[in-house]
């Protein structure tokens, strides 16, 4: 009996309007509020809504022997209770089924594990907060960003009282070994790591509309076949893709949305596979190894590496002056900063800089609202210089001092990653209150 | 006295300097009781024609014969492509603008079989530029003739009005001035383009008179394209006072460090950020903006993101019209570090702005300036202790921004074409001689 795990990524970030020279220091609304609003109206309607109706009604037909798990962004949950709350209903009505487990990462859908402990720490903290806020569920297990690991961000995903966590399946990590088996975190094996099958996963989330495709029409049948096979050996499978991909990447023509009505029979037809959630699939599985992974991997692009976002000067110099504030926002804690600081750490910023344009360029360009990188930059770095101006004008104002931090200090802190997270991190529950009045008043604008 | 004037553009429909230099210089003749009739490419309408006669050569009949008396001037011409750094005073957006529409529509060819033709002229520096430089030339002869009698002196401004020049004077008589406001070592160093040397130095020969708008131009003309010396006269350029002068509220409360200009090679933009890493290094408040666009535009950020100053380092795109106002409005400093500028109007515009200007001793405009900080455009250290200098010492700064204010208000373009005046009365005398 091998174990299927179907996992969905649902993120959406807020986007940047064209933020000028100009309006530096006199206009600090900079957000593109109707873009945001349209995006997420559209994705709601060709994808999260029927997406969620479906899986409600065979998790319904299949009487818990369907299981799903997701993360949710607390962006894009933002986002939701401002645009779209029937969406947050329709996510609520998956969670009461007890089949839909809820997994923890990153509020803002960040970078912080890449450069500050203490940030990413908070970060988690805010949104398992925001998990039991709005669903009334404490997540179990843990995704990081775009699902970027490494040996040091699992030990302190480990330390933050996880005992799983999902990783891409990269072959230049993994070598010989196959995703299919449950591994162990090299620092704290405690830590139970589930490992993305890339080739059945990107089946769906980048082959399965290609006609182009030798497989192509693929059907729930075939693909069931495939993952029982006995030359499909291990004892997991993982397919974990973005939420987007049914009925955005993958249009509703495709039949994208038949295909998965039938699946879940058509896997259990089978006699050889089972869906459990995340957690209780690496409960049920021993691990079999260690992985060791020294540099940070992720689901991302051909090099399954964090280039996508952190590749060139441009991504990185971004990066650098963006937590170059973090001690600011904390010293001030103010739930209006709060709010920009967190829209602003979002990853999708970096990777709509990303200059390495070929067999990528596709994702890159999705929900990409600039024509260049350079464009991305430029707009990004005004936005990120007016929010420092005011930074500094309210630190004032509050009679606050906070040390300038230098750009060799940024360098030291970065491997310094492995010192325990600082204990000033605020309580989750005060972050995420102080987030709520914020977010209301981006809906009123 | 009268002049016919050939010219490329003329405001409000400008891509560069030249549209406005014309228009100062012919509001100075006008005030000198110099008539002159100006001849366009393409005329809009809506030119302000309260001091001069715009004709737009589109409205002409040119008569079109493949005969005798145009073979002389079509035989230096062949119909080329060219390509972006040989056009001047074009924004790439424009340029590339016009190529690609021009690459759709396919070159114009002249056919045989039409007698007469009323040419239309884009009036835009586009890729079939030679073209239009040839086809200018056939309407000139023939503005020319219809006008005879009217006119006492031809004057054409830059490479690509000569050949217009040369046929008015053909068919006339009259003798023939034109007025370099650029060289082609100016606009691509030292791989010029052949063609348009060629067609300037032609220019220049059948020319009675040649007026550069800088003595670093002039050298070059006599250097570079061998032409007698006491044939060529410097007229520099001026600035022309409207009081739009506008008061911007300001944003920030850093000293802001102004580049404003094409981002291509010629305009020093590289040593613009070096010096501003420089200074940054040694204060932290101020803001360095580089306002336009051009071909090294992201050469230019990926290395401000290196140099890790990106938050102190903005870019506002291309800018027109109020937008360029309001810029120096909001500036402290304006540099202009080009590598080569035959003159050089943009920092005029931002001294009569009350901004303290740097401009580069490779400019021509620095032989007219006393109150303008002056180095040379590789020297970073000096334009960076020059930067710190302005917006460190508010005695420094606010002595360069009076003092600037009345230098710049002394370049009156009633001077310049007084001196333009008595070049026409020379060449006229000559011929009579």
């Amino acid at each position: 009996m091998k174990t299927v795990s179907l996992y969905f990524q649902v993120h959406q970030p807020l986007r940047l309007k064209t933020y000028r020279f100009f309006n530096m220091g006199k206009d600090h609304n900079y957000l593109d509020v109707s873009v945001n609003r349209s995006i997420m109206q559209r994705v709601a309607a060709e994808c999260y809504l029927p997406m969620n109706n479906l899986l409600l009604r065979l998790i319904k037909e299949m009487e818990g022997k369907f299981k799903v798990t997701f993360s949710i962004s607390g962006l894009a949950i933002e986002q939701f209770r401002s645009y779209t709350p029937e969406v947050l209903d329709s996510f609520r009505a998956l969670a009461e089924t007890g089949c839909v487990e809820f997994l923890a990462e990153t509020y803002s859908h960040s970078l912080s594990s890449l450069i500050s402990p203490a940030e990413f720490k908070k970060e988690v903290d805010a949104h398992i907060a925001l998990m039991k806020e709005e669903f009334g569920y404490t997540p179990t297990a843990f995704r990081n960003t775009e699902l970027i690991y490494s040996d040091q961000i699992g030990e302190q995903v480990a330390a933050m009282g996880f005992r799983t966590m999902l990783a891409e399946g990269a072959r230049h990590v993994l070598g010989w070994k196959s995703p299919n088996f449950v591994y162990a975190n090299a620092l704290d094996s405690k830590l139970r790591l589930l490992m993305r099958n890339y080739k059945l996963s990107d089946d769906i989330a980048f082959r399965f509309s290609n006609q182009g495709w030798g497989e192509w029409p693929l059907t729930a049948e075939k693909y069931a076949g495939w993952i029982a096979d006995e030359n499909t050996s291990g004892e997991v499978i993982n397919l974990f893709m973005d939420y987007e991909t049914f009925g955005e990447h993958q249009k509703a023509q495709s039949g994208i949305f038949d295909f998965m009505a039938a699946l879940p029979k058509a896997m259990l037809a089978t006699g050889q596979l089972e869906f459990k959630t995340v957690t209780e699939s690496a409960a049920a599985h021993q691990p079999t190894g260690v992985l060791y992974c020294m540099h940070a991997m992720s689901w991302a692009d051909e090099e399954r590496d964090v280039t996508a976002w952190l590749g060139n000067e441009l991504q990185n110099e971004a990066f650098k002056k963006l937590y170059g504030l973090e001690e600011k926002v904390n010293a001030l804690n103010s739930p209006d900063f709060d709010y920009v600081w967190n829209f602003m750490k979002a990853s999708d910023h970096f990777y709509y800089m990303a200059t390495k344009w070929f067999s990528d360029g596709d994702v890159h360009s999705y929900f990409n609202p600039y024509d260049s990188a350079y464009t991305a930059f430029i707009n990004y770095m005004n936005v990120l210089s007016d929010f420092d101006i005011e930074l500094e004008k309210a630190l004032a104002e509050k009679g606050v001092e906070v040390a300038e931090q230098s750009a060799e200090k940024e360098a030291k802190k970065a491997p310094a990653a492995k010192k325990a997270p600082a204990k000033k991190a605020a309580a989750p529950k005060k972050a995420t209150a102080a987030k709520k009045p914020a977010t209301k008043k981006a809906a009123a604008k | 006295m009268r002049v016919l004037m050939f010219g490329w553009e003329f405001p409000p429909h400008i891509a560069g300097g030249l549209g406005t230099a014309c228009y100062g210089l012919t509001r100075g003749l006008a005030r000198n009781g110099v008539e002159v009739i100006f001849v366009v490419p393409k005329a809009y309408g809506d030119e302000d024609q309260r001091f001069i006669r715009v004709v737009n050569a589109s409205d002409v009949d040119a008569v079109y014969t493949a005969g005798e008396s145009d073979s002389e001037i079509w035989k230096h011409v062949k119909f080329m492509e060219i390509n972006s750094n040989m056009v001047p005073y074009i924004s790439p957006e424009q340029f590339e603008r016009e190529r690609k529409q021009s690459q759709k529509v396919g070159t114009v060819h002249n056919v045989g079989d039409v007698w007469r033709e009323r040419y239309n002229f884009s009036g835009k520096y586009g890729a079939n530029l030679m073209e239009e430089v040839a086809r200018y030339a056939l309407v000139a002869r023939q503005v020319a003739i219809e006008l005879e009698g009217q006119f006492d002196v031809i004057h054409a401004h830059d490479w690509l009005t000569y050949y217009a020049g040369i046929a008015a004077k053909e068919v006339s008589g009259k003798p023939l001035v034109v007025h370099m406001h650029a060289t082609e070592y100016d606009r691509s160093g030292e791989n010029i383009n052949t063609q348009t040397y060629a067609i300037e130095r032609g220019g220049m020969e059948a020319a009675d008179l040649v007026m550069a708008v800088s003595n670093l131009t002039r050298n070059i003309i006599i250097n570079k394209y061998g032409i007698p010396a006491d044939k060529v006269i410097t007229v520099h350029n001026a600035v022309r006072f409207a009081d739009n002068n506008m008061e911007e509220e300001r944003g920030v409360k850093d000293k802001i460090v102004t580049f404003l200009g094409r981002i291509t090679y010629q305009k020093g933009p590289d040593y613009f950020v070096e010096a501003a890493a420089k200074v940054l290094k040694r204060t932290p408040n101020v803001r360095f903006v580089m306002a336009g666009s051009g071909d090294m535009m992201n050469h230019v950020i990926r290395r401000v993101a290196r140099l890790g100053i990106a938050d102190r380092f903005h870019f506002t795109g291309f800018l027109k019209g109020a937008d360029v106002q309001k810029m120096f409005a909001l500036s402290d400093v304006y540099v202009m570090p080009s590598v080569s500028e035959p003159f050089g109007i943009s920092p005029l515009e931002a001294m009569k702005s009350n901004v303290p200007t740097i401009i580069s001793k490779q400019s021509g405009v620095a032989e007219v300036l006393d109150y303008a900080v002056k180095v040379d455009y590789w020297d970073v250290d000096a334009m960076a202790d020059a930067i710190y200098g302005l917006v460190t010492y508010p005695a420094l700064s606010e002595l360069f921004a009076r003092k600037g204010l009345e230098e710049v208000t002394g370049l009156k373009w009633n001077n310049a074409a007084a001196k333009i005046k008595a070049g026409y009365e020379r060449v006229i005398n000559e011929q009579n001689k």
